[in-house]
């Protein structure tokens, strides 16, 4: 196919990156202000270089919580990817359980994350809450307050129910869109169930999975509401990721400098690893 | 390779049909013959898909049974079936080579790698396709990928029937000439039985030894193509089969004469027609002769169509084709004589033959 080629084209863009200029671009760009400068205040700057990188990237507290940020991500990935999938193989496809079932999936995602927060925060409390009250009366010494295991278990039950149904939305949406000739293709192919899932299923919803995969890669990795609403980092710093530790540093402590510093390494971060995922998880479509 | 025996078959999508109306296909009773190839013709929507459906064993009919060599499949499932399916659309598995595609109905079936091979390279030479055999298959033309679903058809040779739903519909002309005289080298070659669904009439008839006209959800006739075209049993057959269709004009009938208009003539036998019944003649524009002698009628339009010219015209209030040779004249006064062996009585739309 011959693409034209017109550089007028570049004005349409104009708007929009005006626009993206203006909320991020710009913005950012403060933040690099104070990432290369030390300030003791009246608005004077020293230059200081890599200085508040170095110091960033030479902490412990620094790769601890990055640490931390790799294995939420990779764990509610883990859960979160393969268990939309199957709950939307096994939606209906067609009747009244379709609205039904796309609104119940829809309802978790229409939560504002602070309420979701207080929502397991209420729920998993041992004096009054559900679920605390219910698994202390199974005979479970659970406690989010205190237990490291059962402070990350909360918030990774949490980040499941609130985003499943993000994932089983987009593959159902990738379902749904496979013509039901290819079903009956199969069924005169003699193909089994998993075949049916592998070469027809599967590819089809490639692209969708693609999405959720960078979407809930991004957004795990950049969580912060809910497990400072639920766990507020704790207990001792057990849930302390990058993000928590960012506002501790740049609120709490008023480090502006290592938390620009910080701020930039963790966007970057984020920047590489959704291009690798995106150059993998694509590079089979180029060899077609 | 089986015959199919078709037995009192109805079906309707909805689950309580309550008249004749409410079935997308109404009765199919027939008996198709081991190795032979049918064709199901028929407009959109008339059941030809339904009714193959049936047969793949993808659709349960309401009511009736199916059989394969005289044993009763209603309800077994393509697989148990043994049946190969070609759809509309192609389908292929995108992720796979070309040849693992061709491949994918066999290895299924556990048939061993030597002899898959085999078959899929015979298959891989027929569609043309050799030396794509290690390309992924997602990045072929439609040309290509429907030749791939005909390819996955035709591997297995131990299938009981092939059954083709419009295949030819994505494909080019000029491919589609070549693809059907290889499905019909095929067929010659192996003897399967093959049903052939489209709606062209020219796939029809060049691929079948037998035409299925189906309308309006029931077959209205089953004969070769000779007999589809001298004896249309339903005036719907005369319209769809061939260019231009039958003409079909009214006609009062009172022993064996027979009046159009204001013009009378008369038949060598009495059509035996029930009381109150709409009846008509046929007769195909071919057997129209057009001269200085017989009934007036007054010319509309000439169509000249290179070999032939086609007259369109008026006689006795309705519009008439009449086919005329390509150096035939066409005269001041026309007049039309029909060629009486040629004339086709319907009541209610139905042919009334000579036998009664």
């Amino acid at each position: 196919m011959n693409k034209t080629w017109n550089n007028k084209a570049w004005f349409m863009v104009l708007p929009v990156l005006l626009l993206v200029a203006f909320s991020a671009v710009i913005p950012l760009m403060t933040v690099v202000n104070y990432s290369v400068q030390d300030t003791f205040g009246n608005n004077a700057f020293f230059w200081n270089g890599v200085g508040w990188f170095s110091d960033v990237l030479e902490s412990d507290r620094f790769w601890e919580a990055l640490g931390r940020n790799l294995l939420f991500s990779g764990i509610i990935l883990a859960i979160e990817i393969p268990l939309g999938i199957l709950i939307a193989l096994n939606m209906p496809k067609k009747g009244l359980g379709v609205p039904v079932c796309l609104v119940l999936m829809a309802l978790p995602l229409l939560i504002p994350w602070n309420v979701v927060g207080t929502i397991w925060q209420v729920f998993g409390r041992v004096d009054i809450g559900l679920l605390g009250r219910v698994l202390d009366g199974l005979g479970f010494d659970y406690n989010y307050v205190n237990d490291v295991f059962d402070a990350w278990a909360t918030l990774i039950v949490m980040d499941v129910w609130h985003w499943t149904s993000l994932v089983v939305l987009l593959c159902y949406a990738g379902l749904v869109s496979i013509p039901e000739a290819y079903y009956q293709a199969a069924k005169i192919d003699g193909a089994s169930r998993w075949a049916v899932f592998r070469y027809i299923q599967l590819p089809k919803m490639k692209r969708v999975l693609l999405i959720a995969f960078l979407l809930r890669f991004m957004d795990s990795f950049m969580i912060y509401t809910e497990p400072f609403v639920v766990t507020g980092g704790g207990p001792g710093n057990s849930t302390t990721f990058l993000s928590i530790d960012l506002v501790k540093m740049a609120i709490g402590q008023f480090d502006l400098g290592p938390a620009a510093a910080m701020s930039i390494i963790y966007f970057l971060i984020i920047l590489l690893f959704s291009w690798i995922f995106y150059t993998v998880m694509t590079s089979s479509d180029e060899q077609a | 390779m089986a015959r199919i025996n078709l037995d009192h078959i109805r079906h309707a999508y909805g689950a309580k049909p309550k008249s004749e109306a409410d079935y997308s296909l109404k009765e199919v009773h027939h008996e198709w013959n081991d190795g032979g190839a049918y064709a199901l013709l028929g407009p959109s929507g008339c059941g030809k898909t339904t009714l193959l459906n049936i047969i793949s064993g993808l659709l349960q009919p309401s009511e009736g049974r199916i059989l394969f060599d005289g044993k009763d499949v209603t309800y077994l499932s393509t697989q148990q079936r043994n049946i190969a399916q070609v759809f509309q659309f192609p389908v292929i598995y995108d992720t796979m080579t070309v040849y693992d595609n061709l491949a994918f109905p066999l290895r299924n079936r556990g048939v061993a790698e030597p002899d898959v091979d085999r078959r899929v390279r015979d298959i891989l030479e027929m569609i043309d396709l050799a030396g794509w055999a290690k390309k992924t298959a997602r990045g072929l033309t439609a040309d290509q990928k429907q030749k791939i679903s005909l390819g996955r058809g035709l591997v297995r040779n131990d299938v009981n029937a092939i059954l083709f739903d419009e295949p030819l519909t994505v494909i080019d002309p000029h491919m589609k000439w070549v693809l059907r005289s290889q499905l019909k080298k095929l067929h010659r070659q192996f003897g399967f039985t093959m049903v052939y669904v489209t709606h062209d009439q020219t796939e029809a008839l060049t691929f079948a030894d037998k035409v299925v006209v189906m309308y309006d959800g029931q077959i209205v006739q089953i004969g070769t193509p000779a007999e589809l075209f001298e004896k249309p049993k339903h005036t719907f057959v005369g319209y769809f089969i061939g260019s231009p269709g039958m003409n079909v004009l009214p006609a009062a009938i009172d022993g064996s004469s027979i009046k159009v208009g204001e013009q009378t003539l008369t038949l060598d036998y009495k059509p035996q027609i029930a009381a109150g019944a709409k009846t008509e003649l046929g007769i195909r524009p071919e057997f129209i002769s057009l001269s200085r002698e017989g009934m007036p009628v007054s010319i509309s339009k000439v169509e000249d169509i290179g070999r032939q010219k086609i007259v369109r015209a008026e006689f006795a209030g309705k519009p008439i084709a009449i086919v005329v040779p390509e150096d035939g004249e066409i005269p001041a006064d026309p007049r039309i004589t029909f060629d009486p062996a040629a004339i086709n009585i319907y009541a209610d739309s139905w042919r009334v033959g000579r036998e009664g």
